[in-house]
Formats: C-alpha cells, structure tokens, sequence
C-alpha cells in the first residue's frame, strides 16, 4: 500500500499520520508537498492531514482546496484511488468539492479538544473493514469547524446512500444530545464520497494507535488501509 | 479601478458568531439592536475595464473562490 501524505503550510499532523502509517501497516508513506503537480507514481492512498492550512485563512481549508496538488488528488480520486482527509483534511476536501456539505463554527463557538466516542456506521470500506459495524471506538477531536452543514437534499443522498462513516455517540452508542461536540447535522463525524473511495472525517484516529498515549481505537482504520 | 465584494452567510444559516456579538452589544446597552449577521468585506485593485467585464471576473473571484455558495451570498460594488 502506497501512501502520499499531502503537506501545506500550516499542515501540523503530517507525521502522526506517517507514524500511524509506518506502524501499522508497515510501509512508510511518502511526503508531498502543496506545490507540487503530481502524486508518485502507483499512489494508492492520499492523504490530507489535520492541521490549519494556509493559516485557516478566508474559510478552513478554502484555500489549500484550490492548490495545485488537490487536481492531482482529483484525478486520483476519479481513476478510484483512495483519499483520506482528517480534521483540516476533511475541510479541504469539501472546499475541493470531492466531498459535499461544508464545515462551519462549533455550534457553541469554542474549540473542542477531547477525547469522543464515535460509532462506525459501516464495515464494508477499504477504511473501516478492520471493525464491526456499529462497533463504538474511543478516538480524539481537536477542532474549532467541525459543525457539519449540507442541504436537506445532500444530507438525504447521504443518509439515503449509506455515505455515513461515522456518528459522534456516548460510550454505549447512543448519539444525540451532548453526545454531539459541534452542531453537526444527524451527528455526523465523517463522510464518504459516492464510491466509497474518499473519507473525510474531524476525529482523530492517526493519534490512537498506541497504548501509551490513550488507546488504540484508531489503529483499525489503518489496518483497514493495509489490505487496500 | 476599485471593486468592493460583500460575503455574508445566507440568512437560512444559523451565525453563532453574529448572535454572540449581538449579545455583546446588547450587554453593553447599545440602544436598538435587533439582529447582527457577520459578514466578510473584500477591497479588491483591478484593472481598469469595461463595467461589464470587471463584473463578470468580480463573479468568478467571488464564486470560485471568495464565498462558499453552500452557505454563503455575495454582493459585487464598483467604487
């Protein structure tokens, strides 16, 4: 498995994610940088790290969503490559427009770092086969955008197609309520595109992948990965 | 020439940002306030142009990248 993990100035989870990457499956993902034009040849996962891309300026994520590299990661995406944006990476894959909905303020105005429990709503994707469906995982979140916003109609193709990843929940599964950190709509944590094949998700599972820091939920995501 | 794009949120959408301002306002007994919605103002330089072709890239700068037309109107002045 071949991994680009995409840097921009103000990316700051570039190498937790290359840690997670290296250790769980083993091979070590390759550095790109915004600037650049092209993926390495036979990529088969990009990835958009947590962060604050060009300094959240404008929109989180506005911005690095229109660098040179997000048409190399579209045409990945289009040719069925895989995609994974985390946090900042999932702002900028909305603003790109390889995932629909945008991400606004916490309902609340502050920014939210904790641990969240989330419940994954599908293990039948290169990003989740590692768990069971409905299973309940203990990860972090680290955001002040993370309120999950799209049309009525989105949301329903959403729901309608099963492209939710991820719930925020409780620790028994339950969402809803205080359960939800940021306002999101339906509880929503992550979201896939229509294939399957990009994952944007706010939580923080490359931070969970050793017991010494709080656990390992968030090893099952690339472990998932491996096989793909 | 000189252009001026507004980019407020569309009043469907909830701007917790613009509600706590107007909390501010009200604690500090500003008389009148019924509402406040945040907004963004950009003072853009341009080349000088027909007003219809300064419009017509104003658009473009505001629709590609300026707004977020999920949640986001514009509005185009030429100063």
């Amino acid at each position: 498995m071949k991994a680009a993990i995409i840097t921009f100035p103000g990316s700051n989870r570039e190498g937790d994610v290359f840690r997670a990457l290296a250790d769980v499956t083993g091979h070590k993902p390759v550095h790109v940088w915004h600037a650049d034009y092209e993926l390495p040849p036979g990529t088969d996962l990009v990835v958009l790290p947590g962060g604050f891309a060009y300094g959240d300026y404008l929109r989180c994520g506005a911005i690095a969503g229109r660098a040179h590299i997000m048409q190399a990661v579209k045409a990945h995406a289009a040719r069925g490559g895989l995609v994974l944006g985390i946090c900042n990476g999932f702002q900028i894959l909305v603003e790109s427009g390889l995932l629909p909905g945008v991400l606004m303020r916490n309902a609340n105005l502050r920014f939210v770092c904790k641990m969240q429990h989330l419940r994954v709503e599908r293990a039948d994707t290169p990003f989740t086969r590692a768990y069971k469906q409905n299973q309940v995982i203990k990860v972090c979140i680290a955001h002040g955008e993370g309120n999950y916003i799209a049309d009525a109609e989105t949301i329903a193709r959403l729901e309608g197609e099963g492209l939710v990843a991820f719930r925020y929940c409780d620790g028994a599964g339950k969402v809803g309520g205080a359960a939800n950190p940021n306002g999101s709509l339906h509880d929503i944590a992550g979201i896939y595109s229509a294939d399957r094949k990009v994952l944007g998700l706010m939580p923080h599972p490359e931070n969970l992948i050793d017991p010494l820091v709080g656990g390992i939920d968030g090893r099952g995501l690339f472990t998932s990965l491996m096989a793909a | 020439m000189k252009a001026r794009i507004t980019v407020t949120l569309k009043p469907s959408v909830l701007d917790p940002q613009g509600k706590a301002i107007e909390g501010a306002l009200h604690a500090l007994e500003v008389p009148g306030i019924k509402g406040v919605r945040q907004g963004k103002v950009f003072d853009i330089d341009m080349d000088d142009m027909a007003p219809d072709a300064a419009t017509s890239a104003l658009k473009a700068a505001a629709e590609k990248l300026l707004a977020n037309l999920i949640v986001e109107t514009y509005r185009i002045e030429l100063v």
